[in-house]
């Protein structure tokens, strides 16, 4: 068994996330299959470290439960951040919980349901406006993008005239194509902008999540103005990277499954919806490689000693096509029970917006599907520029037309 | 079938309202879980069980006879 000092020849180990075949870029790259099989645990390069990819279903959730796990990276496996600023899900328990409930109160049930509507309508007015322009249309660019993009500013309270240099500088921030400086350049000029916001919002109280963070907890001294700042660009980042390319990439899917594509087409029931957005959240499970976790002690996860200080990534997509868990796990089904899956993770950093994440599929890919029944792919497959290697897997853009 | 919860843990994923929602709520200041029935019927013990199953905290503590 090899220690932490003889780890740093990364030469020979595999890079992760491999890269998926440009012919079947729904699948999880084969590589995983065999690391799952043979030991569960596998030594690979990540970002310059050499960290252990846990790509067993079990093995990934009881790493993501088990306290002596922790998700402070920051410095040790992912860069600090611009000024160190901290956010939730770089911190451990009992600070992570304490700061995530100070947010939670926007994502619950009852609040995403009341949201529907203004999702509905939103997606209704992005789909016109790309209609109006006329096919072909960037699918990433004219829809997926903008949707989730709008509802985020919404529940943050971002004022809709700022929008476009919100978006502007969170594409930045999501670009693995832009440099470190750029990426520093972006993110430290959102972080301004909310900055200012948060004074604005101090004078003028809003609606949306800022506001309301602001005057129930930052005033209160139960957190520092730069830290509501941090964890709005995080969420803003998080809460449009991921969806947009679920929108993207779940169209693309079911643009090569006609079966399944005519089912939720034609289908009024919400339940098979729902059904239908959890599996291709299984089936693609898109976060790749941004569960990076750390250990605080020596722990044994899958029978493989893990010593304090060595990393981890826990190798979603790998998981949710266990066979421990799934059944024939690499068929899609809509009919399948598939709870438990873990595209949102697992654990204490489960992800908090996954509900509005949800309400968004189900209503974006059905309208979308329904508005336009000649919706098909503009250019073959093999040629769709896709986002290997990214922390979120998808499409970078999606020429369609109709 | 006795529910109790361990709410300093809960993390609000909502999982359980989302699974039976006729025994857990979410709360109105942080959406943190609230036991509308701890002592459920029989009808509901198989939604309980995937509240319990499903939550990411593992908040749920189920005590069945």
């Amino acid at each position: 068994m090899t220690t932490t000092s003889d780890t740093n020849d990364t030469t020979n180990l595999p890079a992760f996330p491999p890269v998926r075949p440009a012919s079947c870029p729904f699948d999880p790259p084969a590589e995983f299959a065999e690391w799952r099989e043979q030991d569960g645990l596998k030594r690979v390069e990540w970002n310059g470290n050499t960290v252990w990819a846990v790509s067993r279903y079990h093995d990934i959730k009881t790493a993501l439960a088990d306290p002596r796990v922790s998700a402070d990276t920051s410095g040790k496996l992912i860069q600090e951040f611009p000024g160190g600023f901290p956010v939730f899900p770089r911190m451990d328990d009992p600070e992570h919980n304490r700061i995530r409930r100070m947010l939670t109160k926007d994502f619950t049930v009852k609040r995403v349901q009341a949201m529907r509507p203004r999702i509905q309508e939103m997606v209704d007015i992005a789909l016109t406006e790309m209609i109006d322009k006329g096919a072909p249309a960037d699918l990433v660019h004219d829809f997926a993008l903008p949707v989730p993009s709008l509802i985020i500013s919404l529940l943050l309270g971002v004022p809709y005239e700022d929008h476009e240099f919100f978006q502007e500088h969170s594409n930045v921030m999501l670009d693995m194509q832009a440099s470190r400086e750029q990426h520093d350049a972006a993110t430290t000029a959102l972080f301004m902008y909310l900055m200012e916001l948060i004074e604005r919002k101090e004078k003028d109280p809003t609606e949306g999540l800022i506001s309301r963070v602001l005057h129930e907890h930052v005033l209160a001294g139960d957190l520092e103005r730069f830290h509501l700042a941090a964890n709005c660009v995080l969420l803003l980042e998080a809460g449009h990277e991921t969806t947009a390319n679920m929108i993207a990439l779940s169209t693309l899917y079911l643009l090569h499954n006609p079966e399944a594509l005519a089912r939720l087409r034609a289908t009024d029931d919400p339940k098979v919806i729902a059904k239908a957005c959890e599996e291709l959240l299984r089936y693609l499970t898109i976060v790749t490689s941004l569960v990076d976790r750390i250990a605080a002690e020596d722990v044994e996860i899958g029978g493989q000693l893990i010593r304090a200080g060595e990393g981890m990534i826990l190798n979603l997509p790998a998981g949710n096509r266990d066979s421990a868990f799934f059944d024939d796990p690499d068929t899609f089904d809509i009919d399948r029970d598939n709870h438990g899956h873990i595209a949102f993770g697992y654990g204490s950093h489960q992800c908090i917006g996954q509900i509005l994440a949800r309400a968004e599929m189900e209503i974006a890919i059905p309208t979308l599907l329904r508005r336009l029944p000649q919706l098909r792919l503009d250019v073959p497959l093999e040629s769709v520029d896709l986002r290997h290697g990214m922390g979120v897997f998808g499409v970078h853009s999606m020429p369609v037309t109709w | 079938m006795k529910v109790s919860v361990e709410s300093d843990k809960c993390v609000a994923a909502g999982h359980c309202v989302l699974a039976a929602a006729e025994v857990f709520d979410q709360n109105e200041d942080d959406g943190v879980v609230i036991v509308l029935n701890d002592d459920p019927d029989p009808e509901q013990y198989d939604a309980v069980r995937q509240a319990a199953q499903l939550c990411p905290a593992a908040v749920i503590r189920l005590t069945e006879r």
